[in-house]
């Protein structure tokens, strides 16, 4: 019998062991250099700047700073601007190819799935770099116009505008979309399109009334893994936008760096939490209201 | 088995054609890399000038790039190796701990996902300096345990998750302590994914830019040194060459990891008493 107990007692100890042992290095990892490092930055955000590494003082001049300079309201509109574009290009031309995958890839989806994942995991440098020289003056894209008779001259028009921003981040961003689109539309229940053309509906009718709000989820998700590291880009700014394109995230790399004003680049960085806040709770509720529906 | 009434197959062929040419656009321009990276001319434009190999034989003997190569590699090598354990344990722990705190855990891992790499970068140089680390290499393989965590976490868990549950209640049932059961059971079964998880974090890391700008310091990595390389329009086609290897061992490490993933995943769906 006490030795039955025993038995319980060090299973328990070793149990609780084993729990401590396994919950450790995640709770090291998630507790002090997400919500710790976090917390820092919001911290610091509310102090002034007087060169030490926590600032001194406490208040809200950095923000009022924010809110008052029309440059921050100019560069913060279009990096919103610019990431709601990016976000959309990604996901409206994202959508066929997921589309295409869930219903028509047939043998080939699995080479197909591959093939548009494999850019997700090489560098996000080179894929900025690529378009360098692609949108240059003396690069890919004029040299090929002029070779080919389209045009007589090279132009500047490619490189150093928001346009050429917006298209290399949707080319960098672009395999992010499609996967979260293609499990959504994946695990729609074959059931519910049968019986929507069973139930007379063309098949645009039963994609439009079917298809497309059950796989709002995934839309959801994909415009959500798209449009947060877009907003806070400064790479792909620095490389092929030029200074018309400066974006939220340029300030707050420059207020660590040359403007060396840390307190102000972590006041710059909790409104762009506060703003990717506001559009995850503005994505959960259009997925509840799409949700609702099913 | 497909739904085939959804649209005729004529649709299908206009969206295979479609799907055509999302790839060409998805990776002509990468592709333009390796092109120019051969190409016997300064600027890259055409027409090609003709073939080299010269940019190439520049990459060798260069101290500042051998070295930043053996710093990437080896915090690659750390920080997948850190940012698998987290995986492994915050997972399991997710599914098996049954507790409001591994939960927590497992949630908070995957917040990275929602938080811009400017941010997370500047949020780790001020913590690194304030425990008076600063700008390391250690501060690196922190920055990239955190950024690889998401991918981690989500193979790990989708892989624990396809294992039979009566595989582990049949290992405790038979007096397997906890350890024991995760130790010789879980995770044998689950070697597939760890390594998929492993060299996707390794080149998570090896390849990231934004992160590791922030938390450099003395030593840069591959990326940090491409990037200081860019200034100069002469160096362009030592870039490439360069980003071409960079890219051929992408390409190669990430379908080897997806392949390990695949066969793991159908391995265990083609167990019979698999639970959904």
């Amino acid at each position: 019998m006490s030795t039955l107990v025993a038995a319980r007692v060090s299973e328990a100890r070793s149990s609780s062991g084993f729990r401590f042992a396994m919950l450790l290095p995640g709770a090291l990892v998630t507790f002090l250099l997400i919500l710790f490092a976090l917390g820092l930055v919001l911290f610091l955000a509310f102090r002034g700047n007087d060169g030490s590494l926590l600032g001194s003082g406490f208040g809200l001049a950095n923000f009022v700073t924010v809110v008052s300079d029309p440059l921050y309201w100019t560069v913060t509109l279009r990096s919103l601007v610019i990431a709601a574009l990016v976000t959309l290009a990604t996901v409206v031309t994202a959508y066929p190819v997921a589309y295409y995958l869930a219903f028509y890839a047939g043998p080939r989806r699995g080479l197909l799935l591959f093939l548009v994942t494999l850019p997700f995991w090489t560098s996000y440098l080179l894929r900025v770099f690529a378009w360098k020289i692609v949108l240059a003056y003396n690069g890919v894209l004029n040299s090929a116009l002029i070779e080919s008779g389209i045009w007589s001259q090279p132009t500047l028009a490619f490189l150093n505008t928001p346009a050429a921003v917006v298209v290399t981040l949707a080319h960098a961003y672009a395999p992010f979309a499609i996967l979260p689109i293609y499990v959504a539309l994946e695990t729609i229940p074959k059931s519910l399109i049968e019986a929507a053309s069973d139930l007379g509906a063309r098949p645009f009718t039963s994609f439009r009334r079917v298809v497309l709000p059950n796989s709002m989820p995934g839309v959801l998700a994909a415009a959500l893994v798209v449009f947060v590291p877009t907003v806070g880009d400064y790479v792909t700014p620095a490389m092929v936008g030029g200074p018309a394109s400066t974006m939220i995230g340029t300030l707050i790399q420059s207020q660590f760096g040359k403007a060396n004003d840390w307190p102000f680049g972590a006041a710059l960085s909790v409104c762009v939490m506060l703003v990717i806040l506001v559009v995850v709770l503005v994505a959960r509720g259009a997925d509840r209201r799409f949700g609702s529906r099913t | 088995m497909r739904v085939e009434r959804l649209g005729t197959q004529r649709n299908g062929r206009w969206l295979g054609l479609y799907v055509l040419a999302y790839l060409v656009f998805l990776y002509l321009p990468v592709l333009l890399i390796p092109l120019f990276s051969f190409n016997d001319s300064i600027q890259a434009a055409f027409p090609l000038q003709g073939f080299t190999l010269q940019w190439y034989a520049t990459l060798y003997g260069n101290s500042a790039l051998s070295g930043a190569l053996l710093n990437s590699l080896l915090i690659g090598a750390i920080a997948a190796f850190g940012a698998t354990l987290c995986g492994i344990t915050i997972s399991y722990m997710d599914l098996y701990g049954r507790s409001p705190l591994a939960a927590t855990i497992s949630a908070i891992a995957r917040l990275p996902i929602l938080i811009p790499g400017v941010i997370v970068g500047i949020s780790l140089l001020i913590l690194v300096n304030l425990v008076g680390l600063g700008p390391s290499r250690v501060a690196i393989v922190l920055g990239h345990i955190l950024v690889a965590l998401p991918t981690t976490v989500v193979v790990m868990r989708s892989r624990f998750a396809a294992i039979p549950k009566t595989v582990r209640e049949a290992a405790l049932d038979l007096g397997a302590s906890d350890w024991t059961t995760f130790r010789r059971v879980m995770l044998p079964l689950s070697l597939p994914a760890v390594l998929s998880a492993f060299m996707l974090a390794f080149l998570i890391s090896f390849d990231e830019f934004i992160v590791v700008f922030f938390l450099a310091g003395t030593e840069p990595t591959l990326p940090l040194y491409i990037w200081s390389q860019l200034r100069f329009p002469r160096s362009l086609p030592t870039v490439m060459a360069l980003g071409t290897m960079i890219l051929a061992v992408s390409f190669i490490i990430a379908g080897t990891a997806e392949i390990l993933r695949h066969r793991g995943l159908g391995a265990a769906r083609r167990t019979p008493a698999n639970p959904a």
